[in-house]
């Protein structure tokens, strides 16, 4: 995993921190673009449910991803708190932004290396291709995104229905 | 400036040229006796040499002088062009091109050292010819045809900064003939600025020579784009020697006086007309004609000037680009005034709003229009495509162009090209026959393909046919079902046996060539096709040709849509297909049997449920409306909840995470800031039959 040694590379790095139910999870600052109230999503068709849809991000439409449902863990309910987390990432080489949906956002920690290890390979409800590493923090660990993993075009794409066929005449 | 920068613009150009070049060629090989094309290649050569020594290119320009001094005996008569005189100087395009990017690269590569070789033997070794012969005057005074120029020749300041030096093309004119060289510097600055890198001299040269005023302008070539340089016959001998002009009149022509202040000091004194008539010498019917005479001369005059300041400007493409993003946002901008406007019901507001919207949707227009190009660019390039694939493969083909002046945006022309070269290499290797073929099957010898373009409403159609062989549908059929593409006995129609060519993997080559047959071909372009929101068609009669119909929209950024409305979702349906929008009751229609039609004016019409097609959980309205469109001729009905109206659709890519969604073909912003969906009728529709 490229990522893996990417944040295990420097001597610290620093993660933008969010919740997904009860766990805490994290992202690299550097692929984190923006964070903004969740409003305003357009549900496109024929896509995977975990798809939320597409919002107007000053003029450039972004789809938004539902992480909740990605890692079956039920859908998010939306409250005050529900955040769009724009990250920025390569897919198929080419740099793209997509949101995140988080119950809530917390905040900026900076992690030593020393304290980053590598995802357990069993013990979690999540593909370990998804994880960077678990940072361990005094209360609890902090589990850290592999970004370009997580939206892959296959993790993305793999769910477009037929849609024509179940409605055909 | 740095030469980098020189050498980049020298680049551009050469390249531009170089395409030039390739096109007379080729015309040149349908149109032998064309004096007309000859003088255009040899030109373009001239330059690219002329310019190529001038920038470091000395390679390019030892490459090209051979091949333009052959070009020279051509367009004096003394050699006619053949065949391989052409294959050579093509080649010659190639190296040129090679050269362009690799500055490094000698003349000395075998092939260049051959086209040397063959153009020095047709050019009968002329040796490299002095460009201008000084003229002594006493030969001077005997030759005919002599004209008198003033020639004003005001170089930049930067010019010296540029590597040329103003005084040696000074003297390469005073060369031509017997020539008085002032040199003027009323622009010198006062000591305190002047800044000795720049030159501020100007010069004006009297020149009397047998030479023609292009000839004269070709000793500026190199510099005329920096600098000022006017021509004027002011002497051409032909009046006899006794219509010597006025010194006024000279000082006017040079602008050294205005006419104001001419006129203001001729009336001071009577005009000689006045004079004339008051003598008696001349009627006033006749000053009157005669003034006539001078006021016509005058007007024509005028008017040939304003022709020749018509220019075009060349921009870089990506600030055309960045225009039209702009222009998309202020659409977008402008569609959310208007919605204010609206709401707040302010009269004064709503007046702007409009004001705003007309003088959006001219831009829009314009913008659009700028980054129209012609096709043709892009035909030409098959020329050679042709030309060097039959000669390879043995076989006789002539490209037929029509229609390269239609107009289609740039960004669809860059993306058209590989497709386009991919349809017409499938109809060189497997639709046109040999000649042999040909004969036995009672044709032509010579293959024709024939590449044509024309609008046809908001599209551009695009057709390649041949009259080659034709499709085997049997082939067809056969290799499909050995693919497992068609299952046995499944009865298909012609349409769909056609269709079958763009399944991924098929190929009907029984062998791979070069020029074909590796079975990536058909699918690819049908998706590049499609990417461009564009059709692709087959039509063949075997044993007679094939004809592929392309249909393209003239442009990718922003196109007209009927908004509508399902649930609380937005959906753009492009404007272009609509045919109308009718009222539709479901319980009305419920009786028909299940069957969802429609009957419209006596036109059974079949109808398709966006809501249900989208999954949108909901219950829709008793009323709901029906967007009728018509595609190929065939018209279908979606049922929505409301139609909003049309909109300024600036369209988005949904980008590559929903590459694969088949019923959406892009997203627009709405005034409000929402997002609407555009809905890819085309596809909905071929999935649904």
């Amino acid at each position: 995993m490229e990522e893996n040694t990417a944040v295990k590379n420097g001597t610290s790095c620093q993660v933008l921190t969010f919740r997904l139910a009860e766990e805490v999870y994290g992202v690299d600052i550097m692929s984190v673009r923006e964070v903004m109230d969740f409003a305003g999503v357009t549900k496109v068709p024929h896509t995977p449910d975990f798809m939320v849809g597409v919002i107007n991000l000053r003029g450039n439409v972004v789809p938004v991803v539902d992480l909740k449902k990605k890692f079956r863990m039920g859908a998010t309910e939306r409250s005050v708190n529900t955040c769009i987390i724009i990250v920025e990432m390569q897919i198929d080489g080419e740099s793209t932004i997509l949101g995140a949906l988080a119950d809530s956002v917390q905040e900026v920690v900076e992690f030593e290396d020393s304290v980053i290890e590598d995802a357990p390979r069993i013990g979690t409800q999540l593909n370990t291709a998804f994880i960077a590493g678990m940072a361990k923090r005094e209360s609890g660990f902090v589990i850290i995104l592999n970004v370009n993993a997580v939206f892959s075009m296959n993790e993305l794409s793999a769910i477009a229905q037929p849609a024509a066929e179940e409605h055909a005449e | 400036m740095s030469a980098d920068v020189h050498q980049e613009v020298f680049i551009q150009e050469a390249t531009e040229l170089l395409q030039e070049l390739e096109e007379s060629l080729l015309e040149l090989d349908d149109n032998r006796e064309d004096m007309e094309l000859v003088a255009r290649v040899f030109r373009a050569m001239h330059t690219i040499k002329g310019s190529g020594a001038m920038f470091g290119f000395e390679n390019i320009a030892a490459l090209v002088h051979s091949i333009e001094t052959s070009y020279d005996l051509v367009r004096n008569g003394k050699l006619g062009i053949t065949k391989p005189m052409l294959d050579y100087s093509l080649k010659a395009c190639d190296i040129i091109k090679e050269m362009l990017t690799d500055p490094a690269m000698k003349a000395d590569s075998p092939l260049a050292l051959e086209i040397s070789a063959f153009f020095t033997e047709t050019g009968g070794q002329a040796p490299a010819k002095k460009v201008h012969e000084p003229v002594s005057k006493e030969a001077l005074l005997v030759r005919q045809n002599l004209t008198t120029f003033r020639i004003t020749f005001k170089p930049s300041p930067e010019i010296l900064l540029y590597g040329s030096n103003p005084e040696l093309l000074v003297k390469e004119v005073a060369a031509l003939g017997e020539a008085s060289v002032s040199a003027l510097t009323t622009h010198m600055p006062d000591l305190n600025s002047i800044e000795p890198e720049k030159c501020y001299t100007y010069w004006e040269i009297i020149l009397t020579t047998d030479k023609s005023e292009n000839d004269v302008r070709d000793v500026f070539i190199f510099v005329q784009d920096e600098s000022e340089i006017n021509i004027n016959i002011i002497d051409d001998f032909t009046g006899g020697g006794d219509n010597l002009k006025r010194i006024g009149e000279i000082l006017l022509e040079k602008g050294d006086i205005n006419n104001e202040d001419l006129t203001a000091l001729m009336d001071e004194r009577k005009l000689i007309g006045e004079v004339m008539v008051e003598k008696g010498l001349v009627s006033q019917d006749a000053l009157d004609a005669a003034l006539t005479e001078q006021q016509h001369v005058r007007q024509i005059r005028e008017q040939k000037a304003a022709a020749e300041n018509i220019s075009s400007v060349r921009v870089p493409s990506e600030k055309l680009d960045f225009l039209v993003d702009l222009v998309g946002e202020l659409v977008t901008v402008q569609a959310r005034l208007s919605q204010i406007a609206v709401k707040e019901n302010n009269q004064e507001m709503l007046k702007v709003a409009e004001e705003v919207e007309r003088l959006v949707w001219e831009l829009r227009d314009n913008t659009m229009s700028i980054r129209m190009l012609e096709i043709g660019s892009t035909f030409s390039k098959f020329k050679r495509l042709v030309r060097d694939l039959s000669a390879e493969l043995g076989k006789e083909i002539e490209l037929v162009t029509h229609g390269g002046e239609t107009e289609i945006d740039k960004t669809v022309i860059e993306k058209l090209g590989d497709p386009l070269v991919h349809l017409i290499r499938n109809s060189i290797d497997h639709g046109i026959e040999t000649p042999q073929e040909r004969i036995a099957a009672g044709k032509e010898e010579k293959g024709h393909i024939i590449l044509s373009a024309n609008h046809s409403g908001d599209s551009v159609l695009i057709e390649i046919s041949d009259d080659g062989k034709g499709i085997d549908k049997a082939a067809v059929l056969k290799k499909a079902k050995a693919k497992g593409l068609v299952s046995e006995g499944t009865e298909l129609s012609d349409k769909d046996v056609f269709d079958l060519i763009f399944a991924p993997g098929f190929s009907t080559a029984e062998k791979v060539s070069s020029v074909s047959g590796r079975g990536v071909g058909m699918d690819v372009v049908r998706r590049n096709i499609e990417a461009l929101r564009g059709t692709i068609d087959i039509a063949s009669v075997q044993g007679k040709g094939t004809n592929i119909t392309l249909k393209l929209p003239l442009t990718l950024a922003i196109i007209d849509g009927l908004l509508v409305v399902i649930d609380d979702q937005f959906f753009i349906i492009p404007l272009s297909i609509v045919n109308e929008c009718i009222e539709f009751n479901e319980a009305a229609h419920r009786s028909s049997s299940g069957r969802r039609i429609i009957m419209v004016r006596n036109e059974l019409i079949p109808y398709i449920h966006l809501r249900s097609f989208f999954n949108i959980q909901s219950e829709a309205p008793e009323i709901q409306q029906i967007v009728i469109i018509e595609l190929d001729g065939r018209r279908v009905g979606f049922v929505v909840d409301s139609v909003v109206g049309d909109h300024q659709t600036v369209i988005k890519s949904l980008g590559k995470a929903f590459k694969d969604i088949e019923c959406i073909s892009g997203a627009s912003v709405l005034g409000d800031g929402s997002v609407a969906l555009i809905v890819d009728v085309q596809k909905i529709y071929t999935g649904i039959e």
